[in-house]
């Protein structure tokens, strides 16, 4: 449907083109900006104590103390805006108008959307980064006066971007802030630019997700094209005004959410696209908590729930969202459990609960999503930075199979028990944060109709079991057992004094350990918003969480295709429709057991196979590697399921031979043929005419001589020696 | 075209341009069957002076004064290129105590 369309319909259902009535402009609140600039002051301050080579941890002051006035003034924001929307102006950027009518403008400004999405993610995103840039001033140590400053530097680039991405009020600015994460990634995977291996991670983090990001710049295109606008609240209105699907024609209502679905599975490192973030883990370890587990990978999961209603339009894409989601769990989390590098089973793990809330969006329950999300940044931080820890004291040792018995190692108390309250949570063990936050996905397939949906529902339950057998693998195996461990290949200056013969760990400081503590009880206090009231709906349950999901875009419930597919979005009640049930209760009460059930399973074989009797894992794995009939799964979990070997074939070895058919071409046509052709013709000519040349002056004089008597005669000719003959 | 006799004095258009050619054809004849530098210099003033002759025979034929005055730009011009010439045979006597332009013929490269 073309936009002069829609404007008839407009104006037939007498909507204003504008709807300014139910979006608040709040000029009163421009203050909010310095949320975004303050990250931007962190780098110019950062970029001065590099200029000036500053020894000391000046940039990480500098870092936290404005990432933590960030966090004040999100915090100042949440409690002072008006639901459920204000778009703040900052900066006007692009007001083009070519024409009256619709398609004969566009306006992209600098303005900010504040609804109670954008808030719960801009809480998190500069809370997390303040604690995780106070703990990197330790960790970073090593890098004193060397990378310090650009490594703080690039952390307020980070920030920067994921904040004008969350912020923005429009898909061209949050274009933008895609972009800026992307290149901060980037950046800071690329830390250690020495390490091979790091800058490998770097470019395939880049060129995956150049991929997504087509998508994106394709999306924000075709939604232009056929709403006539990229401004949140204006699509909204167009939105929720024609929502019932028929009202809408052509291809382009259909192709937006999958070119978006794919922006958001690069950066959210969804299948196919998952295999830069494992990769990932090459960058310092706060880079792979801050930006690989807690916030820019969610960004992915912002999109599709910021543009929700264009997905509800298309009710296949959701189911598409749902499959990819569960499958991708599902995959990853067997790859985790076959892993011996903890940071790279982490890296795996946040894959899989990645996938997890692709699944919560999928099965309309965008506050189970949005909860997943906000508690999973809190458990995987305190997971990746417990492993960050424990790689700086051990010299960069992440092998599972040679760390034992830490939670009785002085020193290393705290990181033992911060790592236990994560693995808890993330294992889903009753009552803890992440059991809520993923029953509610878990609960909604079963709840949801869609194809195949229940299937759906079983498999995230096997992941969840999964899931808390490889968390508890690296527990039972790094913190608890006998004290033993061997230091890793990276032995610094300042590990210096020893060799491997008397090898002493150095246990983490105050900054770190204060870091761990807060982010653990975050953790285990993020399970407390499941149980506040609820002041939109009582019969909602998820209490702040779906509060916030309620009043912004992401809400399930349009009039009229919600209803059809979902028998309880956000907007309907429980009792008024026909329930599906699990076992002969409300999917909700049910999972609370299943669930929990199925975690405690997965502990329990954890704690059997890597605690009671470690041995027994390696007989296993033997066991398995000689019956010929089930060999291939453990070989093809431990191999990451061939995925990086079916990229080198599908797609790295066909460029490579295309390169290497356009270096051929190149070198010998272009380069052989025309260029050097070209030049060898001056030269064989000269090589021919070089004899002519004697050196003897009377000889070129008659050469010369000869020449002017052959242009006189030719000039004789031509004028038919009538003029000659008449002189004479 | 018609002949104007009466401009010419002393002489028809055509003898002055013998004399041109016969001047021309020396000096052509000299640089050709010479060796020595200062020589062929003269030889090639010799031309010069043909070609002089036959300007100024035609400015006087066609009864048109800037021919001559061009001769005396030339003849300027030509006065400051002796100059010229003849400094540099003596800088190439200087090199290879020879005045011989055989000595010369590496400069072909």
């Amino acid at each position: 449907m073309t936009v002069s369309m829609l404007n008839i319909l407009q104006s037939a259902v007498g909507v204003p083109a504008v709807p300014m009535d139910q979006v608040v402009v709040a000029t009163d609140l421009r203050w909010a900006g310095i949320i975004l600039l303050l990250p931007l002051l962190s780098l110019l301050l950062c970029g001065l104590c590099a200029a000036m080579r500053v020894k000391s941890k000046l940039p990480a002051w500098c870092t936290v103390a404005c990432l933590a006035g960030s966090f004040v003034l999100s915090v100042l924001l949440y409690v002072n805006y008006n639901p459920p929307g204000e778009v703040i102006p900052l900066l006007s950027w692009m007001n083009l108008s070519w024409g009256d009518g619709a398609l004969n403008s566009f306006s992209a400004n600098f303005a900010l959307y504040i609804d109670s999405l954008s808030l719960l993610w801009i809480m998190f995103v500069t809370g997390l980064g303040t604690l995780i840039a106070y703990y990197a001033s330790e960790y970073m140590e090593p890098d004193l006066g060397k990378g310090y400053a650009r490594f703080f530097a690039g952390v307020s680039v980070f920030l920067f971007a994921m904040l004008a991405l969350v912020l923005s009020d429009n898909l061209v600015m949050l274009y933008l802030g895609w972009e800026g994460v992307g290149f901060a990634s980037y950046w800071l995977i690329g830390y250690y630019y020495t390490r091979p291996a790091a800058v490998a991670a770097a470019k395939k983090a880049f060129i995956v997700n150049r991929i997504g990001d087509l998508g994106l710049a394709l999306a924000v295109y075709l939604i232009w094209t056929t709403f006539g606008t990229v401004q949140y609240d204006e699509l909204m209105t167009v939105l929720e005004s024609h929502s019932w699907r028929a009202e809408f024609e052509g291809w382009t209502i259909s192709a937006i959410p999958f070119l978006l679905m794919l922006a958001a599975f690069g950066k959210s490192a969804q299948l196919p696209l998952y295999v830069w973030l494992p990769d990932a883990m090459e960058g310092p370890t706060p880079v792979s908590a801050l930006i690989h587990a807690a916030t820019m990978v969610t960004a992915g999961i912002y999109l599709v729930a910021r543009t929700y209603p264009l997905f509800l339009l298309e009710p296949v894409s959701l189911h598409v969202v749902a499959w990819v989601g569960g499958l991708t769990a599902l995959l990853a989390a067997t790859i985790g459990m076959a892993q011996y590098d903890i940071k790279r089973i982490m890296a795996y793990s946040t894959v899989s609960q990645l996938g997890y809330m692709f699944l919560g969006l999928g099965v309309l329950t965008t506050y189970g999503a949005a909860y997943h999300v906000f508690t999973h940044a809190f458990f995987k931080a305190v997971l990746f930075l417990t492993c960050g820890a424990i790689m700086h004291g051990f010299a960069g040792q992440l092998d599972l199979r040679k760390l034992s018995g830490l939670r009785h190692m002085k020193g290393w108390r705290i990181t033992s028990w911060t790592m236990l309250i994560g693995c808890l949570c993330l294992a889903g063990f009753p009552l803890t944060s992440g059991y809520f936050s993923k029953d509610a996905i878990l609960a909604e397939a079963f709840v949801t109709q869609g194809p195949g949906f229940e299937i759906l529902g079983w498999i995230a339950i096997l992941t969840a079991g999964l899931t808390a057998y490889y968390t508890f693998r690296v527990w039972f195996r790094v913190c608890a057992g006998p004290v033993s461990y061997e230091p890793g290949d990276e032995l610094h200056d300042d590990h210096g004094d020893h060799g491997h013969g008397d090898f002493h760990p150095h246990a983490p400081r105050f900054a770190i350990n204060s870091v761990l503590v807060v982010i653990a009880v975050g953790a285990l206090v993020a399970a407390t918003p499941y149980f506040m009231s609820n002041k939109a709906d009582a019969n909602i349950a998820g209490g702040w969480v779906a509060d916030m999901v309620h009043d912004s875009t992401a809400r399930a419930g349009l009039p009229g295709l919600a209803e059809s597919q979902h028998p309880h979005s956000e907007e309907v009640s429980h009792g008024a429709h026909e329930h599906p049930t699990l076992f002969g209760m409300d999917p909700h009460k049910a999972m609370y057991f299943v669930s929990g059930a199925v975690g405690l399973i997965g502990i329990l074989l954890a704690a059997y196979l890597h605690l009671w009797k470690r041995k027994s894992a390696d007989a296993l794995r033997g066991w398995l590697l000689a019956r010929g009939w089930i060999a291939w799964l453990p070989r093809a979990m431990e191999r990451k399921w061939y995925v990086d070997e079916l990229y080198h074939a599908l797609v790295r070895a066909p460029l490579w031979i295309l390169g290497h058919i356009c270096y051929a071409f190149d070198r010998f046509i272009i380069d052989a043929v025309i260029v050097d052709g070209t030049a060898r013709v001056p030269r064989l000519i000269a090589r021919w005419l070089q004899p002519l040349q004697s050196g003897a002056v009377q000889s070129h004089a008659v050469v010369m001589i000869g020449g002017v008597g052959i242009i006189v005669l030719l000039l004789a000719l031509c004028l038919r020696f009538e003029w000659l003959g008449v002189v004479l | 075209m018609t002949m104007v006799a009466t401009a010419m004095a002393g002489g028809s258009l055509a003898q002055y341009l013998i004399i041109s050619g016969v001047l021309m054809s020396i000096g052509l004849a000299g640089f050709l069957t010479r060796r020595n530098l200062i020589v062929m210099f003269l030889c090639t003033e010799l031309m010069f002076q043909g070609v002089v002759i036959a300007m100024v025979a035609f400015s006087r034929w066609h009864w048109e004064v800037s021919g001559q005055v061009f001769v005396i730009f030339i003849l300027t011009v030509a006065a400051a290129e002796a100059a010229l010439a003849l400094a540099l045979v003596v800088l190439l006597y200087r090199r290879r105590d020879t005045l011989d332009a055989e000595a010369w013929t590496e400069l072909r490269e």
